[in-house]
């Protein structure tokens, strides 16, 4: 497979863009009209060829940009990573984790090579070529997580696992949906999660812990989250929130179908084999509603779900103020047929807009 | 979510491995070495983590839990030390007269429900028999992050003292070594005053040991989370009792040495586990209805949840009476 890496930009001028392949492959979330949370774990074992599931580590067509953008917000806030004394053994876990899957599933775009401790890492893409000695931080110009994570996609929460509890003890993040790893270094799994309305009283996250501590090394989980983010930015941290913030009172019934984002999160998890911490990857993939409702099924099928979605949710996830815009918009892709189970686009079957 | 769901499998993934070595410590205890059947390399794993063996035993799979205690960064082998238990169920009495090398068997991947708390500024280790197998990894993991570490280990007498000279040997600064026959014992509480802050206890070993470290380093104003502890709890033989499952829609027979999750297992019903000692909480089931009394044996459940008559962990829980139905 080679996949031609846009030269694209998340910020200033937006020249963000999906191709064809990346909008028939996006990770659309809603498998039935509405939407409540739920623990909604899965295995992480592959997927459908060529889907964002398919692989441990997805790369595609925004892999360069984004590492472009992370460098830059690492420029300007290095806080956004951290990672605690304690955390070292599980950033050379999550190095290895990470180099073994590219290596092995992206073959043509990474390589591995091992001689002992002895290892060569090739990053065809951002041109890298670097020999270093595995456990030593010295040879290194970063620590392992922050080397590794400056290549590799996504945010990656690194959870020390003790007490039967799990901790925010290191981290990379610079593509987050509105929330801080400097806020919430050292916390908890129920402090972090404190602002959630709503789940706790469901008993979301004590199940969820429960089942997040039984993550088993070569038994990788997965989930995916959602949200709604205005221009395609994948910085929008609570550090740079009078930055991003202002963009949300830009959408006008003309722009919002190129404008306003459908934020979706690949959550995955796998156990650390030294460390025993958990690492919890957060991919997040953006998508215009103008490019959704080119499915007919998710174009319905989104406006019934921002439609139906109880106020908290759509408060908590900030986008309470554009609802209207959105459902106006949307309402135009909604002829009230009904929609076929699950979240695949079924092209082939789903009738087209009858408006 | 997305196209096809994967159920959740029971227990950990599997190893095929093959037996590459036995090795005879002393009257009660035999090393067995595995290798990958695909000769491939295992996965690293972290100190103090365990794998659950799987015995074809004629008729009767046996899954025994044992500590890995090979060094974690050796992946061309996994390595368990096993006792040989006369009394018990039949699995380390398995191991010891029936498995050869060149015999093949299924491990599972690595679960560590007995990890070292990295943060930790030393680590002391109490050891008492057998209980010393998860620290061979521990040590093995923390020389090689230039930890800081003592051991304390409490053997019977020196002729039972398994891998004891093989550590003084190695350690001789780190290594304090107890013999019962010749009256040594740890001075705990004086043991428990010298440490520095930011010192972790780790105990493995029988359950009074476990009992006792708790009680002393609790009166002696050490916060609980610094103290670590892992008992495998073997499911004790009982009565047979009778238990009707009701989502498979079956009625079971829980023999005298048998688990309930055996039982449940026995009967083609795939019920989750992971460590089926007592600890980990996954085969955790609902009750549904009973008239009788539970002998609930886990470490587990809250107090609270033992006397509710809602939870049983099958793994080494037993029930004795006229009638239970669980929501399996």
């Amino acid at each position: 497979m080679t996949i031609q890496f846009n030269n694209e930009t998340f910020r200033d001028d937006y020249s963000f863009k999906n191709s064809d392949r990346a909008i028939a492959r996006f990770p659309f979330p809603f498998h039935e009209d509405s939407y409540m949370y739920s623990v909604n774990m899965e295995q992480h074992r592959g997927g459908p060829e060529g889907s964002v599931y398919e692989m441990r580590f997805d790369v595609d067509e925004h892999y360069v940009s984004e590492m472009q953008d992370r460098a830059i917000v690492l420029d300007q806030d290095p806080l956004r990573c951290q990672s605690l004394p304690h955390m070292t053994l599980a950033g050379w876990d999550l190095l290895e984790l990470i180099m073994v899957s590219k290596s092995e599933d992206y073959p043509d775009l990474f390589e591995l090579h091992r001689d002992g401790n002895t290892w060569r890492w090739i990053n065809k893409p951002m041109g890298i070529d670097d020999t270093f000695t595995f456990m030593d931080e010295s040879t290194l110009p970063y620590g392992p997580m922050e080397y590794i994570t400056r290549q590799a996609q996504g945010d990656f929460a690194v959870l020390d696992q003790r007490d039967d509890m799990l901790w925010m003890d290191a981290g990379m993040v610079t593509t987050q949906a509105d929330w801080s790893l400097d806020f919430d270094i050292g916390m908890n799994f129920f402090e972090w999660h404190a602002p959630v309305p709503k789940a706790h009283e469901m008993g979301i996250f004590k199940r969820a812990l429960k089942f997040l501590l039984n993550v088993q090394q070569g038994a990788p989980a997965r989930r995916l989250n959602w949200t709604m983010t205005v221009n395609p930015l994948l910085d929008t941290s609570p550090e740079n929130y009078h930055k991003w913030g202002v963009q949300k009172t830009e959408l006008t019934p003309e722009n919002i179908g190129s404008k306003q984002h459908l934020r979706v999160e690949l959550q995955t998890f796998f156990r650390l084999p030294r460390s025993n911490a958990l690492v919890f990857p957060i991919r997040c993939y953006l998508i215009a509603f103008q490019d959704i409702v080119r499915t007919p099924k998710w174009g319905r099928r989104l406006h019934r779900v921002i439609r139906d979605l109880p106020e908290e949710l759509a408060t908590y996830k900030g986008f309470i103020d554009n609802r209207p815009m959105m459902l106006d918009y949307l309402g135009q892709f909604d002829d009230g047929l009904p929609t076929s189970p699950g979240v695949w686009p079924d092209k082939d079957t789903e009738p087209a807009l009858h408006k | 979510m997305s196209a096809a769901p994967q159920k959740a499998k029971a227990g950990a993934e599997k190893i095929k491995v093959i037996v590459d070595a036995v090795v005879p410590l002393n009257d009660l205890v035999t090393r067995f070495e595995f290798k990958r059947r695909d000769g491939g390399a295992f996965p690293t794993f972290s100190g103090g983590a365990h794998t659950v063996v799987e015995m074809q035993d004629g008729d009767i799979t046996r899954l025994n839990p044992y500590s890995l205690m090979s060094d974690p960064s050796d992946t061309s082998k996994y390595c368990i030390s096993v006792r040989r238990d006369d009394e018990g169920r039949g699995g380390s009495l398995f191991m010891h007269r029936n498995v050869k090398v060149g015999d093949e068997m299924t491990l599972t991947y690595p679960v560590n429900l007995f990890s070292l708390d990295l943060r930790a500024k030393k680590h002391v280790f109490l050891a008492g028999g057998i209980g010393i197998t998860p620290f061979k990894a521990m040590i093995a993991q923390l020389e090689r992050l230039n930890g800081n570490w003592e051991l304390h280990y409490a053997c019977r007498s020196e002729a039972l003292a398994t891998y004891a000279a093989d550590l003084t040997e190695h350690y001789p600064n780190n290594v304090h070594i107890y013999y019962d026959d010749q009256k040594q014992a740890i001075d705990l509480d004086g043991l428990l005053a010298g440490q520095p802050l930011g010192t972790h206890i780790y105990i493995c070993g029988p359950a009074g040991m476990i009992n006792w470290v708790h009680n002393t380093a609790e009166a002696a104003g050490w916060p609980s989370d610094n103290v670590h502890s892992e008992e495998f709890l073997a499911p004790q033989p009982g009565k047979p009792f009778q238990v009707r499952l009701c989502k498979s829609d079956k009625v079971i027979e829980v023999g005298e040495h048998e688990s309930l999750l055996e039982a449940i297992e026995r009967a083609g019903v795939e019920a989750p586990f992971l460590c089926r000692g007592g600890a980990c909480g996954q085969c955790e089931t609902d009750v549904v209805e009973f008239d009788g009394e539970f002998i609930h044996r886990d470490h587990w459940l809250e107090p609270e949840d033992h006397e509710s008559g809602k939870k049983i962990m099958p793994c080494v829980s037993r029930f004795i009476g006229k009638s239970l139905v669980l929501d399996r």
